[in-house]
């Protein structure tokens, strides 16, 4: 299942780690998480649905979805999907039983920071590299390494030069990671888990493995907490072998392991194309993709890329069912009709032992909700997501938002709603010379990014949510 | 609804072609017609063939200018620009080719379709490694138009 040769990717597989799973000893490579080398070993039950038992599978791969809790080291409820594996780790099933012996014996530390980043991904680091410049900043993330999602994206970027137009979204990840570690303090493998308003801004973060408790202090936070894949609805759709595409993304193209020989992906928008084409890149077939809407949705270069390959892409299809022993053997796929109604008689097996969901991100935004700061549902930004001002700030004062948390978007606005984040929170603390020039060059590139065919539902969306926040602070735009 | 946005294949009807005189002394085909924030294509050309209004415009390229030298072939994010060059019943096409194993130069290879159809052999004459690889083949004339991809056998 470990991928060994790739066109775009090194692997480094230099040092072999032994680590227990249910009593028996496994190999992995130092740099695996936990269920990816488990998924190596071709595991892919990792737990199992609290009432019904039912098995679930490997499907973020960011953290997000709970699929993969396991025990840890004795430690119940630990997200595999992010948590390294290390020499003679002990990796159990789950237990459902809780008790109080199953909670080992924690360190708290204080920390405090005039601003803290909750994500590194490319919004939490621009908006990290943006404001360290006059601030003391801490940047948080609850994965072993920075750079959010750009880690997995081997394509060049789009955009224009500024934005790193023609680099791919790994080395972006490995320019901005230099960038911040440089200037900002960096908090790995923790997860934070609440806020509270103390008069000032109070942060509990905790790193599970490490066993320790952080409570930060901050002057001013930015959520930048990206965002969570969507999930479809139909028969077997929690199988193990159906993944999230982001998912996929991260065992492949961080990780190094095949999810499998043939996968069928659901969705046709950006992710699910360069889903296909990474899938081919890495030495696996791909069926088909099937987009329900009439029309392919992502970029018509994208779609290019992988018909060339001789990938079928059918529109105005959908997935029925998938079906299979414990794990994804086929699916059935069906055409709709311009009532999204399925047509008789269109029923067709595909063969394939594992399915990718590209339908859609939503917005993860617990934990800036946990401010107070107003949210609102817009459907243009994927969902609920927190009111804020052109400036990137919250209904909260203080409280910043930036990236796909704040409205599912591109990597290349993420930046540059991270440096107005960053700058706007800097200037608002410390004041900064040369705000105004500055903030006006980045409001500007974001505008051009927001014009054309693509950047029409952004653009509706933060009109939405910037009109919103203004009727909820009770004044007017200019005022 | 044009076809390549219900099925990803573009018409040659739906691209602004070279004549016959560009293609002799080998010109940049981009397919690219859908407006999407991009510009490298624009900054990759050494002699200012390639033009756009804003960064959301088409490209447009200056056949009078351009020289098929391919700079951008393997800039393009898109990985949607070619080169061809016309000699007599031959072709050379420029393609961007990110798989593994890369052909070798001499090596002979399947040219495939927009669709990823198999339409005839090619030879490889030329591998420029770069951030995407870079590869020239030979075929003839008649597919210069058809061949965007090749299959490495």
């Amino acid at each position: 299942m470990r991928i060994k040769e790739h066109p775009i990717l090194n692997f480094d597989r230099r040092k072999e780690i032994y680590f227990y799973y249910n009593g028996k000893k496994i190999k992995a490579y130092e740099g695996e998480t936990i269920a990816s080398a488990l998924h190596a070993e071709k595991v892919k039950v990792l737990s199992r649905s609290i009432k019904l038992k039912r098995p679930r599978g490997f499907f973020c791969g960011i953290g997000k979805c709970s699929s993969c809790l396991m025990k840890v080291n004795g430690i119940p409820n630990v997200r595999t999907c992010i948590t390294l594996v290390r020499e003679g780790m002990v990796v159990e099933d789950n237990d459902m039983e809780l008790s109080e012996k199953d909670y080992p014996e924690c360190k708290f530390e204080k920390i405090e920071c005039e601003i803290a980043i909750v994500g590194g991904g490319p919004a939490g680091l621009s908006a990290g590299i943006e404001a360290s410049e006059f601030a003391d900043v801490l940047v948080i993330d609850e994965n072993h390494c920075l750079g959010g999602q750009l880690i997995k994206q081997t394509h060049k970027f789009f955009g224009s030069k500024e934005e790193k137009a023609g680099i791919r979204g790994i080395e972006i990840a490995k320019e901005l990671e230099k960038e911040a570690v440089k200037n900002c303090r960096v908090l790995l493998n923790t997860s934070i888990i609440g806020y509270y308003d103390r008069g000032y801004h109070f942060l509990v973060g905790v790193n599970k493995i490490e066993r320790v408790v952080y409570e930060i202090k901050a002057n001013k936070i930015i959520f930048t907490t990206g965002a969570q894949e969507n999930m479809l609805v139909f028969e077997g759709n929690d199988l193990p072998g159906v993944y999230g595409a982001g998912g996929v993304q991260t065992l492949m193209n961080v990780y190094g392991i095949k999810p499998g020989n043939k996968g069928l992906i659901v969705g046709a928008g950006n992710v699910g194309l360069i889903l296909a084409y990474q899938l081919l890149q890495a030495g696996v077939d791909v069926a088909c993709i099937v987009e329900a809407m009439p029309r392919i949705g992502g970029y018509f270069v994208h779609s290019a890329k992988i018909r060339r390959c001789g990938i079928p892409i059918y529109t105005s299809h959908s997935i029925k069912k998938a079906y299979g022993n414990g794990k994804v053997e086929g699916a059935v796929i069906v055409e709709l009709d311009e009532n999204w109604s399925i047509i008789d008689g269109s029923e067709k097996k595909i063969s394939c032992d594992f399915i990718c969901l590209a339908v859609g991100l939503t917005p993860s935004t617990r934990l800036v909700t946990q401010t107070g700061a107003e949210i609102s549902f817009i459907n243009e930004a994927g969902g609920w997501v927190a009111l804020h001002n052109e400036y990137m700030e919250t209904t909260k004062k203080g409280i910043y938002v930036a990236g796909d948390s704040a409205n599912i978007e591109e990597a290349s606005t993420a930046m540059i709603e991270g440096k107005i984040a960053g700058l706007h929170a800097v200037n608002s603390l410390k004041g900064v010379s040369d705000f105004k020039i500055k903030i006006e060059k980045y409001l500007k590139k974001i505008n051009a990014f927001r014009q054309g065919f693509f950047g029409s539902r952004p653009k509706k969306a933060k009109e939405k949510i910037i009109e919103e926040y203004y009727e909820k602070m009770g004044k007017g735009r200019n005022s | 609804m044009k076809r390549w946005e219900k099925e990803g294949i573009v018409e040659i009807t739906d691209l602004s072609l070279p004549d016959k005189k560009h293609l002799k002394k080998g010109v940049a085909i981009i397919e690219c017609v859908q407006e999407i924030p991009c510009n490298p294509c624009v900054d990759a050309c050494p002699f200012n063939a390639i033009s756009m209004e804003n960064i959301n415009a088409l490209p447009l390229i200056d056949y009078e200018k351009c020289v098929g030298c391919g700079k951008c072939v393997g800039v393009c994010p898109g990985l949607a620009i070619f080169v061809i060059k016309i000699i007599g019943d031959n072709a050379l096409l420029t393609l961007p080719y990110e798989f593994v194993p890369l052909p070798e130069e001499g090596q002979i290879v399947k040219a495939l379709d927009r669709e990823g159809k198999e339409i005839c052999n090619a030879v490889v004459k030329k591998l420029k490694f770069g951030k995407t690889p870079v590869v020239t083949v030979e075929l003839p004339a008649e597919y210069a138009m058809e061949a965007r991809n090749i299959k490495v056998v």
